[in-house]
């Protein structure tokens, strides 16, 4: 959906009519706000696509931008000065969030490229994505057995507070699966930042195939986050 | 107009439960403008006046004014009404039970309620614009010159409806409202103003109805809000009913008199728990003294350990939103480098005291900053942020401003459940795109339900408005893709627009807020529109001036019977007598600056003469009153009259 533009696309200023390159915000004969260029997030930053990016940089792009863009620099301008000001500047955000937050970049790119992520909420057409909303998140093989007997567990736990009883074997127990199956998602996030590597750094086929093992890191991550979640939420109630 | 939009001057709002406030930006500092009375606080106190003006309009008086009002005429006095702006009938059941609000009866669900003031219906934003008004004229009264633009402020737990029914008072108000800004986020402007400062700070906003916690972080005057919470209905008002549920249930025990149903006497009495409540924080106990309509007298002392566990299931309410805010914003307490207090609530040294513990600051060293006022430094923020708008001043156009959106933003899917489309604690503006089809053949509308809120389920999150799709060419089931983009823009206020792409079409949305005023209404409300004409601001200034004018002379005319008056030299006596008979010159003319000139003259000559009143009226004082008692006796005697000098006894 999200068409790529490469270079830069000579466009004519909305006020001065003097033609500038769409990637600058400002016309530099007029020096009116523009509005942002089509493209992915990264563009917006001026970046490369990757899954690597240095964070501190990006913060700072992020503040020169938004003292440029952002509606309070606008407030007594005219009404297209408003909007156009308005609508960079939520893009400039939405890039933002999505490229700070390393799960939420790795799913973005993922999808930029064409692969197919299950995703936690719908946000596509009802009559398709929305029936099978929640992920049926299979359990991960390998997992199958612990996580069987970590639902048991949850299950007693709950029970157990319901009827307002204390079970310290059971805390114990939960405790301990809680921190296994943390270091199990840390672990996902090892091998995460290691296909990022081969990816950013790959040819073509390399890439494909990076991607195609993400994908099933991520789906492996969401189901363990998921369950750690679950766990963090019963030892807590 | 667009003239005066470039150069007029921003003034700051801080629209609040219990007070209001309006500042600017004075050079490099932001200020509090004083109203008539030389108060820096409005009360947001409306009262419809039983004698209406000329025309036929009725006249409604705000602040101290009406406050005065509430114990007389409780049926023609609204406060609080902050609490009612944006919500519809159902919401607001609780409310009433606490509050002497009186819902008009013609109320039908799904509208916004009407308040019934005497003998006319109010709706809450109406009532807010009163508010707005009086503090727009004290603004115009002080610079001498129209005021148009105003930023005002809002808890940052506000909702979609409640931003827009306070944007939509100011609108009535005669304000174009540049900015809402968040409260806690203000406040953190004024913090940040005189300090350079970098790090991470957490701001406890605990006010007269709403509480608010946010986390920022600070880096080269960019203030970035991680994330926030907080409850729009906590604050210093439940404090007060929990006294006053005491108090009315041990009168009713002890003396056989239920007060509940007589509201000039629950009034009497909320005031003295407020009186009570705001002892405690400096004493270790306060005592009830009222006396009843029997003539009997309830009396009791609240020692302050009483006091601490009555409120403690209030102020732990406060507990939650500060651990999900920190877990949001992804810190530890011991993260958090600055803690600031704002709200009068936070003047409760329980309050400071869970502060304390839930940012471990104690062990850290460390203390909560309250440097400044915290009724005045929302306003004092609001200003700030006004000035920023300006975009004209050296002192503030390195700072900007970058908030976040208090809820998540969903669509109701399939089955009732909520798909979220913007996750609350997103920086706005904010944008999400999402994409419609339909699911029967021939369809040509779509509809969609927009909800805020945390819950999985529709039901339980807030409704905010529920578009219908229209216009789109009738094709096979799921052929159609209409895009839909969602925007919250720097206000925290949602904007929907539309496209069919296949056929290009842009389809045609109607939106239909759940709760709120349409355009019309709010148009319809406009309160007057003559506040924007020049000619009858310059008659409004006159009025206001000849006004002031009469109360000097009035005061300067009982001069000599003051055994103040033999104190003062020869000369100084026919100074004041000089300046006397210069403004009773003037008075009669047209000239506002000549009537407030020879106002300002006389003044001067007279501010020896008011500080020898008030040092007789010190002097009694201490012979059996106490002090509280001398001060109130102060105001009425010298200092009510006497606008100008004001502002030194405070």
């Amino acid at each position: 959906m999200i068409e790529v533009l490469n270079s830069a696309v000579p466009v004519a200023c909305w006020s001065c009519s003097v033609a500038h390159n769409d990637s600058t915000l400002f016309c530099p004969h007029c020096s009116k706000i523009q509005p942002a260029a089509a493209g992915d997030f990264f563009r917006v930053f001026g970046l490369e696509r990757g899954f690597q990016i240095d964070l501190a940089a990006l913060e700072q792009e992020f503040h020169r931008l938004s003292r440029k863009v952002h509606p309070d620099r606008f407030a007594r301008s005219s009404e297209t000065e408003r909007q156009l000001s308005l609508a960079d500047t939520a893009l400039l955000n939405d890039a933002y969030r999505t490229l700070k937050d390393p799960l939420h970049r790795t799913e973005y790119l993922l999808k930029l490229e064409g692969a197919e992520i299950g995703e936690e909420h719908a946000g596509k057409d009802p009559g398709e994505a929305r029936k099978g909303q929640k992920d049926p998140s299979r359990v991960p093989a390998d997992l199958l057995e612990e996580v069987f007997e970590l639902n048991m567990q949850l299950e007693e736990m709950r029970m157990a507070r319901k009827m307002g009883e204390q079970d310290p074997q059971l805390q114990a127990d939960l405790e301990q699966a809680k921190k296994k199956f943390e270091s199990l998602l840390a672990a996902v996030d090892v091998d995460l930042r290691a296909e990022w590597k081969t990816w950013d750094a790959g040819d073509e086929p390399t890439r494909k195939a990076a991607q195609q093992t993400m994908v099933a890191l991520i789906d492996r991550r969401r189901y363990l986050s998921n369950l750690v979640r679950d766990v963090i939420e019963t030892l807590g109630a | 107009m667009a003239e005066s939009n470039l150069t007029g001057r921003v003034v700051g709002i801080d629209l609040g439960t219990t007070n209001s406030l309006v500042a600017y930006m004075q050079g490099d500092a932001p200020v509090v403008i004083p109203g008539v009375d030389g108060s820096n606080l409005v009360p947001s106190v409306v009262a419809l006046d039983p004698v209406t003006a000329e025309g036929g309009r009725p006249t409604v008086t705000v602040g101290n004014t009406a406050r005065k009002a509430l114990i007389e005429t409780p049926e023609r006095v609204i406060y609080s009404v902050k609490r009612l702006m944006g919500r519809g009938l159902h919401e607001i059941q609780d409310e009433l039970k606490l509050f002497p609000f009186r819902i008009a009866e013609d109320v039908e669900e799904g509208e916004v309620p009407r308040i019934q003031l005497g003998e006319l219906k109010f709706t809450p934003p109406e009532i807010s614009a009163y508010i707005l008004r009086q503090l727009k004229r004290n603004a115009e009264r002080f610079f001498g010159a129209p005021v148009t633009q105003a930023v005002i402020t809002v808890p940052a737990y506000f909702n979609d409806a409640q931003r827009q029914a306070t944007k939509d008072a100011g609108r009535m108000a005669g304000l174009e409202v540049l900015r809402l800004v968040n409260e806690p986020t203000a406040a953190a402007l004024a913090y940040g103003l005189d300090r350079a400062k970098e790090g991470t700070i957490a701001v406890y906003d605990l006010g007269g109805g709403t509480f608010d916690i946010s986390i920022l972080k600070l880096r080269d005057g960019i203030f970035e809000v991680q994330s926030t919470n907080g409850d729009t209905h906590l604050g210093g008002d439940d404090i007060d009913n929990l006294l006053l549920a005491v108090a009315l249930d041990e009168i009713h025990a002890e003396h056989g008199v239920d007060l509940r149903g007589h509201p000039g006497a629950v009034q009497a009495l909320r005031k003295a728990a407020i009186d009570a409540k705001i002892r405690l924080s400096s004493e270790q106990a306060a005592r009830f003294d009222i006396e009843l309509p029997n003539g009997d007298r309830y009396q009791r002392e609240i020692p302050r350990e009483v006091f601490e566990l009555l409120i403690e299931p209030v102020l732990n309410r406060t507990v939650g939103p500060c651990k999900q805010a920190l877990t949001d914003a992804g810190i530890t307490p011991e993260q958090i480098d600055e803690v600031v207090l704002v709200g009068g609530s936070t003047r409760i040294p329980a309050v400071r005291e869970l502060v304390d513990e839930l940012f471990k600051l104690s062990p850290r060293g460390k203390r909560p900053h309250i440097e400044l006022n915290p009724d005045e430094v929302v306003a004092l923020g609001a200003a700030v942020q006004a000035d920023i708008l300006a975009g004209a001043s050296k002192t503030t156009e390195e700072m900007l401003l970058l908030d976040v959106t208090p809820l998540s933003l969903g669509i109701e899917a399939l089955g009732g459940t909520v798909a979220r489309i913007i996750q609350r604690n997103s920086t706005i503006p904010a944008s999400a795109t999402e994409h419609f089809t339909t699911g029967v053949d021939g369809q040509t509308n779509v509809a969609i339900h927009v909800v805020q809120g945390e819950r999985e389920m529709a039901a339980d999150c807030r409704s905010l408005a529920r578009f219908d799709l229209k216009g789109i060419p009738p094709m096979s089931a799921g052929l159609p893709r209409i895009e839909v983009k969602f925007l919250i823009d720097a206000d925290g206020i949602l904007k929907v627009t539309a496209r069919e792409q296949r056929s290009g079409q842009a389809a045609k949305i109607e939106v239909k807020p759940t709760y709120g005023l349409t355009d019309e209404q709010v148009e319809s409300m406009i309160l007057d529109s003559f506040d924007h004409a020049e000619e009858d601001f310059a008659k409004r200034l006159l009025i206001e001036a000849r006004n002031e004018a009469e109360n000097l002379l009035t005061l300067v005319e009982r001069a000599p019977r003051s055994p103040a008056w033999a104190q003062l030299t020869g000369e100084e006596q026919d100074a004041i007598a000089a300046a006397r008979r210069g403004l009773e010159d003037v008075l009669r003319g047209a000239d506002a600056k000549a009537i407030r000139d020879a106002t300002l003259a006389l003044d001067r000559v007279t501010t020896r003469f008011a500080e020898l009143m008030m040092e007789a009226a010190v002097s009694s004082a201490i012979t059996g009153k106490t002090m509280d008692a001398a001060n109130e006796d102060l105001g009425e005697e010298v200092t009510a009259p006497h606008p100008m000098a004001q502002a030194e006894f405070k």
